[in-house]
C-alpha cells in the first residue's frame, strides 16, 4: 500500500512492521512524531508492544537493553542531545550484545541551540559499536528498520537508523508500506541463544577482568566484520521480496565518472540532481552515497573510488582539529591503494544550512580546477 | 573460612566464550568477607523475624533459615546496614575477631 | 517538476493543506514531496509549506526557492509579506479573498486567481468567522486551477486525512473547485 508519510512516521511503521515488542522512549524535537505514532499504535493495539514512558534518554536505552536481554525486540528513537545522554548506555547495548534498533534524527549539537540537521550527533557515537545506516528517503528509513533488525539480530549487534532533521523527519514522501506477512517472512521473531530468564538465571554484564574483556571486544569486532557481507546479502533478499535494493552504498553514475561525489543523508540524494546537471554540461560526474558507515564498507569504497579520477567528499559534520569525518574515513580506506584518486574534503550544511544542487556544482568547480587537494578542509557556504 | 562450592570460570580462548559476559562466577569466587573489619552479630532471642535485614543487605549475604536470619560471613562486607535497619535493634556490629 | 509554496498563518492548517494535496496527487501515481517550514511554528505567525511534484522519483531534497505557483490561505498576508518572493515569472498565485484578481499589484507579472475560500468554509461550518478553516476549500481551488490531480482523488485524500467533519470538508473543496 502506498502512503504519503513523514520520515518520522516511516520509522514508526518500520518498528510496527518489525513487530517491536518493547518501546521505551523520551520525546525530543525533531523526533516527537516517531514516538507519538508508536504510542497511538500501542494504545489502539495495532501494535502488540509495551510502550514505556521513561524519564530520560539514558533510561530509554537502559530499558531497551534490559528488555532485549530478556529476549524482546526493542525500538527507541531520539536525536542530538538525547543521543548524547544515551552515550553510556550505547556502549552497554553493544558490549552486552543486545540488538536494539534506534532511530536517530540527525540534529546539530548545542550550543547554539539548534533543532536543524547535521551529522555530529550520530558521528560522535561512531565508535560505540553500533551499526549506522544513513538514509536518504522515507522509503529507505522504513526498509532500513526492518533490515537493521535482521542483520542486528543475526550478529547480536545494535543498529542506528539515521535520518536528517526536517529534510526527512518532517518531509512527506510516497512510501510503499510492505505487507505484514511478507515482512514476517523476511524477519522471523527474535530468539536469542542466551537470555535473561528466571528458568535459567544468569548475571549479565558482571565484573569482567583483564583475562576476559579483551576477547569479548575481539569478538564484537569479528562479528562487525561479518556485517558488510550480511548487509549486502539481506539487501538482496529484501530486493527479491520487496523489489527495493538495500546495499552498503548507493551508486549513481559512478562507472565512468571523472569526478565522484561521496555523500550521505538527504544531501546524498540531492547530489544525484547535481550529477545530472553536470553531465548536461559535459562533465562526467557520479555520486557514491554512503548508506552504511559502521561497519565501514572498505572493499566497496576501494573498488568504486579506485576507478574514479577525482573524489569530492561532502561532510555535513566535522571532527574539530581534524577534518570532515567521512573525508577521514574515505582517505583511510584508500591508503596504500594503487592509483587511488586525489580526494578533496568539503564541509557544508552544518546546523541545517541547506545543501542544494548548486552546492554540489560549486564543489565540482573547485575540485575540477585543481590537480589535488591543497587544503585539508574546503568550506562551502561559510559567510566570510 | 569454609570452602565454597562456587567455581571460577576461566575461558582459555575467545572461541569458548559466549558473546557477552554472563555468570563467569566473579561474584561467587570473590569472597568479599575478607574486606570486613566489623561484623554483624544477631541476638536471635530478640529477633522479630521481620526479614528487614535480609531485604536491606546489599550483598546479599543474609539468608533466612527457619524464619531467622543467618549471615554468610564469606560475603558479608560488614557495612552495618542490617544493624542500622533492624527495628528490634538485635543486630550489633562487633569488632572483627582476628 | 512542479513546485508550489503555500502561505498561511500558524493554526490555519497550511501544512495540512499541502499534505492533503500531496496525498491526492500521489493517488494519481505521481511522486510528491511535501514539507513545512523547517523550524518552530507559532499560532498566528506567517507560515509556509511546500510541495514538489514530478512524474519520476524526486532526488532533490533541498528547499524550494523558486516555486512555479503560490497559494495564499490568508488574504492579509499579501500586504504583510512578499508572497511573490522567488516565484517564477508567469507563475500562478491562488489567493483566498473576496477581491478580484486585477485588484492585486502583481497582476500582469503573474497569473492571479482568487477564490473566496473563507466564505465557503463558513458556509460549510468549518471553524467560525473569527477562525475559519479554509485549508480544505483552498485545495479544491488549487486542483481546479493547476489541474494536478482529479477532484475525486482530492475528496478521497480529504476523507482519509480529516477526522472532524470530513464530508463538509469535501463539500467545501468541491464548491471551491466549482467557483475557482
Amino acid at each position: 500500500m502506498k502512503k504519503v508519510i513523514m520520515g518520522n512516521h516511516a520509522l514508526s511503521y518500520g518498528a510496527m512492521l518489525s513487530r517491536a515488542q518493547v518501546i521505551p522512549a523520551y520525546p525530543i524535537t525533531p523526533q516527537t512524531q516517531v514516538v507519538e505514532l508508536l504510542s497511538e499504535m500501542c494504545a489502539s493495539k495495532t501494535l502488540d508492544a509495551k510502550f514505556i514512558k521513561v524519564e530520560s534518554e539514558h533510561s530509554a536505552m537502559a530499558s531497551c537493553i534490559s528488555a532485549s536481554a530478556a529476549g524482546a525486540r526493542t525500538f527507541t528513537a531520539t536525536s542530538a542531545q538525547g543521543l548524547a545522554l544515551m552515550h553510556e548506555m550505547l556502549h552497554w547495548a553493544s558490549g552486552g550484545r543486545h540488538p536494539v534498533v534506534l532511530g536517530n534524527i540527525n540534529r546539530a549539537m548545542a550550543p547554539g541551540w539548534s533543532i536543524w540537521t547535521d551529522q555530529n550527533d550520530s558521528l560522535s557515537e561512531r565508535d560505540t559499536g553500533w551499526m549506522q545506516f544513513y538514509c536518504s528517503s522515507n522509503q529507505e528509513v522504513l526498509d532500513s528498520v526492518i533490515q537493521a533488525y535482521k542483520v542486528g539480530e543475526a550478529l547480536m549487534i545494535p543498529a542506528m537508523v539515521i535520518l536528517d532533521a526536517f529534510a526527512l523527519s518532517h518531509t512527506y514522501e510516497v512510501v510503499e508500506i510492505p505487507e505484514q506477512d511478507k515482512v514476517d517472512a523476511f524477519l522471523p521473531p527474535f530468539k536469542p541463544e542466551i537470555r535473561l530468564t528466571p528458568d535459567d538465571p544468569h548475571a549479565f554484564g558482571g565484573l569482567t577482568g583483564p583475562e576476559h574483556y579483551f576477547e569479548l571486544r575481539y569478538k564484537l569486532q569479528k562479528d562487525m566484520e561479518k556485517a558488510p557481507a550480511l548487509i549486502e546479502g539481506t539487501g538482496l533478499e529484501f530486493e527479491r521480496l520487496f523489489g527495493r535494493r538495500l546495499g552498503l552504498v548507493d551508486e549513481y553514475k559512478c562507472g565512468d565518472a571523472d569526478l565522484l561525489f561521496v555523500s550521505s543523508g538527504t544531501a546524498g540524494y540531492t547530489a544525484n540532481v547535481a550529477v545530472d546537471l553536470l553531465r548536461d554540461e559535459g562533465i562526467k560526474a557520479g555520486n557514491l552515497r554512503m548508506r552504511v558507515v559502521r561497519p565501514f564498507p572498505f572493499e566497496t569504497v576501494r573498488r568504486i573510488l579506485g576507478k574514479a579520477k577525482k573524489a569530492a567528499v561532502v561532510d555535513r559534520n566535522i571532527s574539530y582539529g581534524h577534518h570532515g569525518i567521512f573525508y577521514q574515513e574515505v582517505k583511510s580506506a584508500l591508503y596504500g591503494v594503487k592509483k587511488a584518486p586525489p580526494v578533496f574534503g568539503y564541509i557544508t550544511g552544518l546546523g541545517g544550512r541547506d545543501i542544494t544542487p548548486d552546492t554540489f556544482k560549486e564543489i565540482a568547480a573547485h575540485a575540477l580546477a585543481k590537480d589535488g587537494p591543497d587544503e585539508e578542509i574546503v568550506w562551502i557556504g561559510v559567510k566570510r | 573460612m569454609k570452602e565454597k562450592k562456587a567455581k571460577r570460570i576461566v575461558y582459555r580462548s575467545e572461541r569458548e566464550m559466549p558473546l557477552m559476559v554472563i555468570s563467569v562466577g566473579s561474584q561467587t569466587h570473590n569472597l568479599t568477607g575478607a574486606w570486613r573489619n566489623i561484623r554483624p552479630e544477631i541476638d536471635l532471642e530478640k529477633c522479630l523475624k521481620c526479614g528487614i535485614c535480609w531485604k536491606f543487605c546489599p550483598e546479599p549475604a543474609i539468608e533466612i533459615v527457619d524464619e531467622r536470619p543467618v549471615v554468610d560471613y564469606d560475603y558479608c562486607k560488614g557495612c552495618g546496614i542490617c544493624a542500622e535497619e533492624c527495628p528490634a535493634k538485635c543486630i550489633v556490629m562487633a569488632e572483627e575477631r582476628k | 517538476m512542479v513546485e508550489i509554496r503555500f502561505h498561511g498563518r500558524g493554526g490555519q492548517g497550511t501544512v495540512v493543506a499541502s499534505k492533503v494535496l500531496a496525498d491526492a496527487i500521489a493517488k494519481e501515481g505521481n511522486w510528491v514531496q511535501a514539507y513545512p517550514e523547517f523550524g518552530v511554528e507559532r499560532r498566528g505567525s506567517p507560515v509556509v509549506a511546500f510541495i514538489r511534484i514530478d512524474d519520476k522519483r524526486i532526488y532533490d531534497k533541498s528547499r524550494i526557492y523558486a516555486p512555479d505557483h503560490v497559494v495564499v490561505l490568508d488574504p492579509t498576508l499579501v500586504e504583510a509579506i512578499d508572497i511573490t518572493e522567488g516565484l517564477k515569472e508567469g507563475g500562478t498565485i491562488i489567493i483566498n479573498t473576496d477581491r478580484k484578481p486585477d485588484e492585486f499589484p502583481f497582476r500582469g507579472r503573474f497569473d492571479v486567481r482568487t477564490v473566496h475560500a473563507t466564505e465557503i468554509a463558513v458556509k460549510h461550518k468549518l471553524g467560525n468567522l473569527a477562525a475559519p478553516i479554509v485549508n480544505t476549500a483552498i485545495t479544491g481551488a488549487v486542483v481546479k486551477v493547476l489541474g494536478l490531480t482529479k477532484l475525486e482523488s482530492l475528496a478521497q485524500a480529504i476523507r482519509e486525512a480529516i477526522a472532524i467533519k470530513p464530508e463538509d470538508n469535501v463539500k467545501a473543496a468541491q464548491e471551491a473547485y466549482e467557483r475557482a
